[in-house]
């Protein structure tokens, strides 16, 4: 009688448990790219309800209205406009065996920016607009440009350009792998790394709009529209990869290799729910 | 904002300090066994992508001291690498669920 007592007890009990944690086991670890996307953005709509959605793109100024005022007197003279001829130079400048990146990229890579990073499936990896220029640099005998310096800020800012205004169309076929590749971004995003304990998410999804010293924080959705950027803070450009690192090394951790698994991954995950928002690279930040 | 940092870097503060045994007065042999302490860790925080800058200035300044000749400020700084290394270890381990807790959904 006893046992009976406490085996229905215990069924009882366990009854209870799944219901307090809601689906079945399993269903909790469900890949769902499109209902995370659907999330974010509510999430932070939800937060500023004031900020039209086109304008997340814009960082900071989005979150701020002196600041808005001053980004749009800056914009009269952009700090990244000699960059941006830079590039348009270096992207017409044929390789020494007369072709070009125009040959490496569809559309002879105007226009495209928005459409990057995509899933190589015979790759199995995520392909960054910088990785897809570097190898396109190396395809045609020249060598590989620094990830985080003005070469490569400025050809990326070019593309940028050349896009701005189309809307974020990341692509996640239907290949596990790239589910993966997703989900391991969207966990870099939000795990805590570095002396400071700090994610990614701690900055810019609890506290975008908020001040972190002297600088007001930037929201996550739609960072990576306005990639690259010059920052006044650094005195010139920056490329993605220079971004990731540098949060990386401002939390007191050591960075990882620009365009490591991890970056490719994150990048993919935060262009991919900031899909629909316009591209407005090249973008300047205090 | 600040109140965030704080409590975090606290937090991982307060757990690096309780990792650090009490400091005996050290010769080389000491130095270089906890010298060789930290480096393990700090290999191990780097096989799970988690290390922090504060570890490696932390096992510079031992070398340095050691360097010196100074080995008991050596000694005193590997072991506060092996700590550090430690709980960059504990971080990156507890992470591996923590984060879903930040996660929007």
């Amino acid at each position: 009688m006893k046992l009976r007592s406490a085996i229905h007890l215990a069924s009882a009990a366990l009854a209870l448990a799944m219901l307090a944690s809601g689906a079945p086991a399993g269903a909790a670890d469900k890949v769902d790219p499109a209902a995370d996307a659907k999330a974010f953005r509510k999430f932070f709509t939800d937060k500023f309800p004031k900020v039209k959605l086109d304008d997340f793109v814009n960082g900071p100024y989005s979150m701020n209205e002196d600041l808005h005022k001053q980004w749009e007197e800056k914009e009269q003279f952009p700090p990244y406009e000699f960059s941006l001829e830079m590039g348009k130079e270096m992207f017409s400048k044929p390789f020494k065996n007369g072709k070009s990146y125009e040959d490496c990229f569809p559309n002879k890579g105007i226009g495209i920016r928005q459409n990057y990073p995509y899933f190589d499936e015979k790759e199995g990896k995520v392909i960054t607009l910088e990785l897809a220029l570097n190898r396109c640099r190396e395809a045609n005998g020249e060598p590989p440009f620094s990830y985080v310096r003005d070469e490569m800020a400025a050809l990326t800012a070019y593309m940028a350009f050349t896009s701005r205004g189309k809307p974020f169309d990341i692509k996640i076929p239907n290949d596990p792998r790239a589910l993966e590749a997703y989900q391991n971004g969207k966990e870099y995003f939000y795990t805590r790394r570095g002396q400071l304990n700090f994610s990614c998410a701690t900055c810019h999804v609890q506290s975008p709009g908020e001040r972190i010293r002297a600088e007001v924080l930037a929201p996550a959705l739609g960072i990576m529209n306005a990639m690259p950027i010059y920052r006044s803070e650094w005195s010139g450009m920056g490329t993605t990869s220079r971004r990731f690192t540098t949060c990386n090394s401002q939390i007191r951790g050591v960075p990882l290799s620009p365009q490591d698994d991890e970056y490719r991954n994150v990048e993919y995950y935060l262009s991919y729910v900031s899909n629909g928002l316009p591209i407005s690279g090249p973008g300047a930040r205090p | 904002m600040r109140n965030m940092m704080q409590k975090s870097a606290l937090m991982l503060a307060l757990l690096a300090a309780g990792a650090v045994p009490t400091l005996a007065a050290g010769s080389e042999d000491d130095f270089k066994a906890a010298y060789a302490a930290a480096e393990a860790a700090n290999k191990e925080a780097g096989s799970l992508r988690n290390q922090w800058t504060t570890t490696a200035a932390t096992l510079a300044a031992a070398k340095k001291s050691a360097d010196a000749g100074d080995f008991d400020k050596a000694t005193a700084s590997a072991k506060e690498a092996e700590a550090l290394a430690k709980a960059s270890i504990f971080q990156a381990t507890s992470e591996k669920t923590r984060w879903k807790d930040l996660e929007i959904r």
